[in-house]
């Protein structure tokens, strides 16, 4: 059965079709290829959030993960998200939760707080 | 009436990266004017990443891309005033503005940049038929209200726009525990970026009604249901073809306006992107006063922004330093088939730099296209477009050795490729 | 228990109950909504007509004429902002040059000034015209009011002169016991000597209430396109078409706020809560309008609204007594606002002065404390303000220029807003281009601020409407 994928790697984005050995049709160009087996097998995620924040003015706090992680486990990062305060004063890039679900990844502050 | 070097209106992508130009080519009395608690403007609550891959090589959250420039300007003590609402611009150059610590105060500027972003269109706007209650909210409105101060606008959300703005949010949304029902988009191609499409809406399953728009809002307090509708080629309702959902949120992103009132209410008149009309080196009708960013011509990408910035506080420098002289000839740039419009609409080519960026939007999405610049009907550039979008801005950039002083007008127009 | 108990708080029931807070008289004013004048009178097209228009010897001619002459000095007291701009009504069909003669002879029956116009001195005074006018009739007393301050202002003033509001009461029964009347709403029960019914689209229902129904109130709709201000101006004074049995037509005007609003049409509808807006009906009233007027810049519409009219079926004002002490004042459609200072005055003087021996208040006091706009006063006067109170340099809405201190002011005042509506109507923060985008959050937080509640029960207009629902990391957990 093949898998339809729209790839996201350039504004073109082919329509793409992976068979069942994860070979890749419809691509534009060799990243298309690599974009198409990684959907299939892994598909991966940027997630950026914002936590609970004590602070003079500002009740939230961007927040992204350090790396991708795996599509299927956004809703179970979040609730690891929902779950933290943080307090000011707070920096661009201070790691808010270590290793967030045993995945290796970081949520990672992306604003400075000074108060 | 104090007098000030250089005044910029607007602390926002545009706003900061002018600053940082003016100061680095030797202006040193700058003034940046921003309405908010803080710096960076709308970055603030884009808190999604993709923003820097052109500036910084890097993709960065809306905050930390806004960061970066917000250190330069500490990093060499430019001057900001918050929560600083500038009431008013005169043709002389006086600028008005308001705040708690400083009350109402007169500046004269000797030059002015128009920092001051864009606003959303509204439900109004676009006369939405039916009902008016509470829930329909523009997006950049739900996102401030989600992302800066920590509050949900609704649990079943139904989308009208396929712009950036709505797709993030609607993946925003999701992940905070609303139910986005759909997105409807007028047009029968979406106006986001094909990412966007991807991670915001098919990973959630939400669907995307492409040639539909709202036609009914029903809910006299609060918001019930939303009516969509398919639209033929003409962008008229199809009887017949009504899907209801039930929501108590309609989010709309259905454009974005340049928040050019300062000049409106001067009489300055606009251009048809509702922005100022400027020459090459961004300057408005009024000497001295340019215009960078959202509030000249509504940006897809900030790092553009940024540059348009840039090129801003180097002109205003240019302005203080005397070597911005309007001289007499004008070429005006035209926009012809499958162009929109074009920034900037003015070029003086006596005060041509090493080049001049042409930038503008295709009126409608176009595949494999010749692109072709002629000046006075003399073809000066061709290139071959594989793909032209409305939702995406173009550049081209010519030398000034193309141009000669007599030039009159420049035309940017697509040829379908045989 | 209360001498005189009003119901419904529009134009006409804030007219009556500030009228009669001038004497030692008892009074209580009840509306089913959450802010006065929340129905028709805050969704009209907010002229103060000159008069020429009703049919002689009516109601609504004389009462008409005797309001609008009255409007200048109830303005000043209450500072409601009002001014005559003066009316252009415009034949552009020769066939319609007969119908404007007739206009000025009712005008003059009707006493009101007016001058018939030369095609050249209509374009002369109004340059957008449609080249095809053929004629005109100027009616220099006309004025455009901010209709949202007229009955806030009114009610302020009552309640600073003694008079009870009590907003959220919907009346459901009428009795009268041993020559009282008792009044049921939904939460409560309230006795008076005598009722005023000003309830507008439900007068004929409440009338019923007490007496077999001698009219019936039918609500016609109109709606409005509201466009963003233009440099220069569009028009500076209103421009009417002819009227036909339809009504007055659809009209361009300057609103006191110096945008500009595009309608009413009219069209008959059953359901008295109908607001809504249908495409039809909107592309009607841009042809029509762009018949009259050229250049109409609907590319700059930043709104669309409707009202309802309460259309009597005796085609005239219902004032009367329906029963002993219950007075009916129904029907109150156009020419309703120019006509309601005298319609309190006619209600008075022909029902209650006879019957009840009105005492003067010795403190009774006509002026509302002055108000203060920040697009209004000069930048001096304004440093003065912001002296006493930082809050009136910070700009919350952008787009109307208003300032956190002014709507501190209204919340400080008799009939503040409780609703992010309520300081709409009584600022303009939120009507501008950005329709509330920029400032709704910062009003959303005053609110909050001065009534001691999370922002999440702040409402937007009925209780219950909060724009935000709850907060994030909370949803679906």
């Amino acid at each position: 059965m093949n898998r339809e994928v729209i790839c996201t790697v350039c504004p073109k984005g082919c329509h793409l079709s992976v068979d069942e050995n994860l070979n890749v049709q419809g691509n534009g160009c060799i990243r298309g290829s690599v974009y198409g087996k990684a959907e299939v097998t892994n598909p991966v995620r940027m997630l950026t959030s914002t936590v609970k924040l004590e602070s003079k003015h500002l009740p939230r706090l961007p927040v992204i993960t350090s790396h991708e992680v795996p599509k299927g486990r956004m809703f179970d990062i979040m609730k690891e998200i929902n779950r933290v305060t943080v307090k000011a004063p707070v920096k661009c890039g201070d790691v808010i939760i270590a290793d967030v679900c045993h995945l290796g990844v970081n949520i990672v502050a992306t604003r400075t707080v000074e108060e | 009436m104090q007098t000030r070097e250089l005044v910029i209106i607007g602390g926002g992508s545009a706003g900061l990266a002018a600053a940082v130009s003016a100061y680095d080519e030797g202006i040193r009395d700058i003034l940046i004017l921003e309405r908010d608690e803080y710096l960076g403007g709308i970055l603030n609550q884009c808190i999604h990443n993709g923003f820097g891959l052109h500036e910084f090589k890097e993709q960065l959250s809306g905050p930390e891309y806004a960061e970066r420039f917000i250190n330069q300007i500490k990093d060499r003590g430019i001057e900001y005033k918050l929560k600083a609402m500038v009431i008013s611009v005169s043709r002389d150059k006086h600028v008005r503005y308001a705040n708690e610590t400083d009350g109402i105060v007169e500046i004269q500027a000797r030059a002015i940049i128009m920092a001051t972003g864009c606003y959303e269109r509204s439900a109004g706007a676009i006369a939405i038929p039916g009902d008016r209650p509470v829930g329909v909210i523009t997006a950049g409105t739900a996102q401030r209200y989600m992302n800066m101060e920590g509050y949900m606008v609704g649990k079943r959300v139904f989308i009208l726009g396929s712009g950036d703005i709505g797709l993030i949010m609607a993946r925003r949304l999701t992940l905070e525990g609303a139910k986005v029902l759909g997105v409807a988009e007028l047009m029968p191609y979406s106006n986001g970026l094909t990412r966007n499409i991807v991670q915001c809406l098919m990973d959630f399953d939400i669907p995307l009604y492409l040639s539909h728009s709202v036609s009914k809002i029903v809910g006299r307090e609060k918001l019930e249901k939303v009516v969509i509708s398919q639209v033929d080629n003409t962008l008229n309702f199809i009887p017949g073809t009504e899907k209801e959902f039930e929501a108590d949120t309609l989010m709309l992103s259905v454009g974005l306006l340049p928040n050019n009132y300062l000049l409106d209410d001067i009489g300055v008149i606009p251009s048809k992107t509702r922005g100022a009309i400027v020459n090459e080196h961004l300057e408005t009708m009024i000497p001295g006063v340019f215009s960078a960013g959202n509030v000249l011509h509504v940006h897809d990408l900030v790092d553009f922004v940024s540059a348009e910035g840039r090129l801003a506080g180097h002109s205003a420098a240019m302005y203080l330093n005397g070597k911005l002289v309007k001289t007499g000839n004008y070429l005006k740039t035209i926009p012809l088939a499958g162009i929109s419009y074009i920034v900037p609409q003015y070029i003086n080519i006596t005060n041509l730099e090493d080049k001049v960026e042409l930038k503008f939007r295709p009126s409608k999405p176009m595949k494999d296209v010749w692109l072709i610049t002629k000046i006075d009907g003399v073809v000066v550039k061709k290139q071959l477009k594989p793909f032209l979008i409305p939702s995406e801005m173009v550049n081209v950039s010519l030398e000034k050795g193309l141009f000669k002083e007599e030039n009159q007008e420049l035309t940017i127009e697509t040829e379908v490729k045989a | 228990m209360d001498e005189i108990l009003i119901i419904g708080a529009g134009v006409t029931g804030c007219f009556i109950a500030r009228e009669l807070s001038r004497y030692q008289v008892k009074v209580t004013v009840l509306d089913k909504e959450n802010d006065v004048g929340n129905f028709s009178s805050m969704a009209n097209s907010a002229i103060v007509h000159s008069g020429y228009d009703p049919e002689p010897g009516s109601l609504k001619a004389k009462l008409n004429v005797m309001g609008n002459a009255m409007y200048d000095q109830v303005c000043k007291e209450l500072d409601v902002q009002f001014e005559r701009i003066g009316s252009l009504t415009v034949a552009i069909y020769d066939e319609q040059l007969p119908l404007l003669a007739d206009l000025v002879k009712r005008a003059t029956l009707n006493g009101v000034p007016v001058k018939l116009l030369t095609p050249a001195e209509a374009k002369a005074m109004e340059p957008n015209l449609s080249d095809n006018v053929k004629g005109a009739l100027w009616a220099p007393t006309a004025g455009v009011i901010d209709p949202f301050e007229l009955c806030v202002h009114l009610m302020e003033n009552a309640i600073d002169n003694g008079v009870t509001l009590k907003l959220n009461e919907e009346v459901v029964d009428i009795r009268s016991f041993g020559g009282i009347w008792e009044v049921r709403t939904k939460k409560n029960t309230y006795h008076a000597k005598y009722v005023i019914n000003a309830s507008g689209l439900q007068a004929d229902h409440i009338s019923g209430l007490v007496a077999p129904q001698t009219f019936k109130i039918t609500p016609r709709k109109g709606e409005y396109f509201v466009i963003d201000y233009t440099q220069p101006a569009l028009v500076k004074h209103t421009i009417f078409p002819l009227p036909s049995s339809l009504g007055k037509g659809i009209l361009v005007s300057p609103t006191y706020g110096g945008n500009y609003i595009v309608g009413p049409s009219s069209t008959v509808i059953d359901d008295k809560e109908d607001l809504s807006t249908d495409k039809p009906t909107l592309d009607e009233i841009k042809k029509s309008a762009s018949l009259m007027v050229k250049n109409i810049p609907f590319h700059k519409v930043i709104r669309v609204f409707s009202g309802l009219r309460a259309t009597p079926s005796t085609h005239d004002f219902v004032i009367e007594e329906a029963s002993p002490n219950f007075i009916n004042v129904a029907g109150i459609e156009s020419p309703g606002l120019a006509s309601s200072p005298a319609i309190a005055k006619k209600v008075i003087e022909e029902f209650i002065a006879p019957k009840l021996k009105l005492f003067a208040k010795a403190s009774f006091n006509p002026n509302v404390r002055p108000y203060h706009r920040f697009k209004k006063t000069s930048e001096e006067e304004w440093s003065k303000l912001i002296a006493q109170d930082r809050r009136y340099a910070r700009m919350v809405c952008r787009c109307e220029s208003v300032t956190e201190g002014e709507i501190r002011d209204m919340l400080a005042r008799n009939c503040p807003p409780h609703t992010v509506k309520g300081v709409k109507k009584r600022s303009r923060a939120g009507f501008g281009r950005c329709q509330g985008g920029f400032c709704g959050p910062n009003v959303v937080a005053i609110l909050a601020d001065h009534y001691h509640i999370p922002l999440t029960e702040v409402p937007y207009d009925e209780p219950g409407t909060n724009i935000v629902k709850g907060a994030t990391k909370e949803v679906g957990e």
